[in-house]
């Protein structure tokens, strides 16, 4: 039966951005942890780690979301799991994003001079220490708006999730639309949405970056 | 234990291997004309003309703030409704040069904008015709400065097309989709269409690469 856009689906809708952003937030979390590693693995002085790293970040970098989300769902059966769509989910973009945030870690680790990495070394730190309290805060000031802006992708990543069948907020849409068969305004409401959660954050990096250009000039 | 079972993807490596020729043409067509709608976005965002800039910023912002999977089923699903209705080929066409035009639109401005006005005025001194002017300080250094990016959101188009067998268009995704339909070998299927996907992104970043150091290779400005 076709049946009215009413508020009950708007509420639907709307609740299901709570999906959403549980699945950015995993991927952002685990991608956060995994692009660390990355990222220091890709500045690390082993040539194995370096060239690891470097496959994992150029891979996943290299490849459609899509076709990683479809080979994390069926890569489940492959390893003798039950196949769950949040589950896949939950992983493939948690890879995804830790390809992405090493790539761009990376960068803002190379961006602190070598110098800092050097005189710490003179005082006789460790690597871990020389890591901790001189070379990431710096890279850490670098790297935080492209981090900002990649979590917009993270976020509008999410929505492929729907194709595997993982109920968040572009899936919410499309169930209310085999309903209401009014796609207009049903996928109108799904865009406005995500832009609401994504422009705030696009502003937001665009402000820190251009601060940042002027920390750098000044 | 699972059992792979690879032989329904090497019984249509030629079903594939068009799926990705598609993919290519789709993703060029895509580019060509999108340039063409960043080109004019950028010219009107620097034109100085409010409601014209307005405009632009406008659609480049919605754009990059909304996922590309929405934007393809409001273009296939939502404008029937006023009576603009595309076959699933075009409807993907569209939403491809929709979405790049928004990004290829921001690259240019930035093209233009990394001209510093000194040179222009630096050829004015040196009794450049402003046809010389405009290719060689201009042209050649602006083009120098977006090829890199331009031709990464080229491959980042690419991968994001495979998002268009959604509406059952035609790509290299669809070709996949369609055989997982007949055969089940989902697993298999998905792989060696990453590895294809992987190699066209690994060739044509190759061959740009090369373009690069062909065309581009003059001292830079600055």
């Amino acid at each position: 039966m076709i049946r009215e856009f009413s508020s009950v689906d708007l509420i639907f809708i709307a609740m299901a951005i709570r999906w959403t952003l549980i699945l950015s937030i995993i991927a952002f979390v685990g991608g956060a942890a995994g692009g660390l590693v990355l990222a220091l693995s890709r500045t690390s002085h082993s040539r194995a780690l370096r060239l690891v790293s470097m496959s994992f970040i150029q891979v996943f970098q290299g490849t459609p979301l899509l076709m990683q989300l479809f080979l994390v769902y069926f890569g489940l059966a492959v390893l003798g799991l039950p196949i769950d769509p949040l589950v896949a989910a939950a992983v493939a973009l948690t890879l995804h994003a830790s390809a992405f945030l090493g790539e761009i870690w990376r960068g803002a680790i190379q961006a602190v001079p070598q110098g800092q990495s050097e005189a710490a070394t003179a005082l006789a730190l460790s690597y871990r220490d020389r890591m901790r309290h001189v070379v990431l805060p710096q890279a850490m000031r670098v790297a935080t708006a492209p981090t900002v802006g990649f979590l917009v992708q993270l976020i509008k990543g999410t929505s492929l999730a729907s194709i595997i069948g993982f109920t968040e907020l572009t899936r919410a849409g499309q169930i209310v639309n085999n309903a209401t068969f009014q796609p207009f305004l049903v996928f109108g409401t799904v865009a406005a949405l995500y832009f609401i959660l994504c422009w705030p954050l696009s502003l937001l990096a665009r402000r820190m970056e251009a601060r940042m250009r002027l920390a750098i000039t000044r | 234990m699972y059992r792979f079972n690879f032989q329904p993807v090497f019984d249509n490596l030629d079903m594939l291997a068009y799926g990705a020729w598609l993919t290519i043409q789709l993703s060029f067509t895509a580019m060509a004309i999108g340039l063409v709608v960043s080109i004019l976005g950028a010219v009107a965002k620097t034109s100085g003309i409010r409601p014209l800039r307005w405009i632009v910023d406008v659609y480049v912002e919605v754009i990059r703030n909304t996922p590309f999977l929405i934007q393809i089923f409001f273009i296939f699903f939502g404008l029937p409704a006023f009576g603009i209705s595309m076959s699933p080929n075009t409807a993907a066409l569209v939403a491809l040069v929709v979405n790049v035009g928004a990004y290829g639109t921001e690259i240019i401005r930035a093209g233009i904008e990394s001209i510093p006005q000194g040179q222009i005025e630096a050829g004015r001194a040196l009794a450049l015709t402003p046809t010389q002017i405009f290719r060689h300080v201009v042209l050649k250094p602006a083009l120098r400065n977006i090829y890199p990016s331009l031709t990464s959101q080229f491959i980042y188009l690419m991968l994001t097309s495979s998002v268009v067998s959604v509406i059952s268009a035609n790509d290299l995704a669809a070709a996949g989709a369609d055989l997982n339909a007949r055969t089940f070998a989902s697993f298999e299927i998905y792989l060696v269409l990453t590895i294809m996907y992987f190699l066209l992104a690994l060739g044509f970043s190759t061959l740009f690469g090369t373009l690069r150091r062909v065309f581009f290779n003059y001292p830079a400005g600055r």
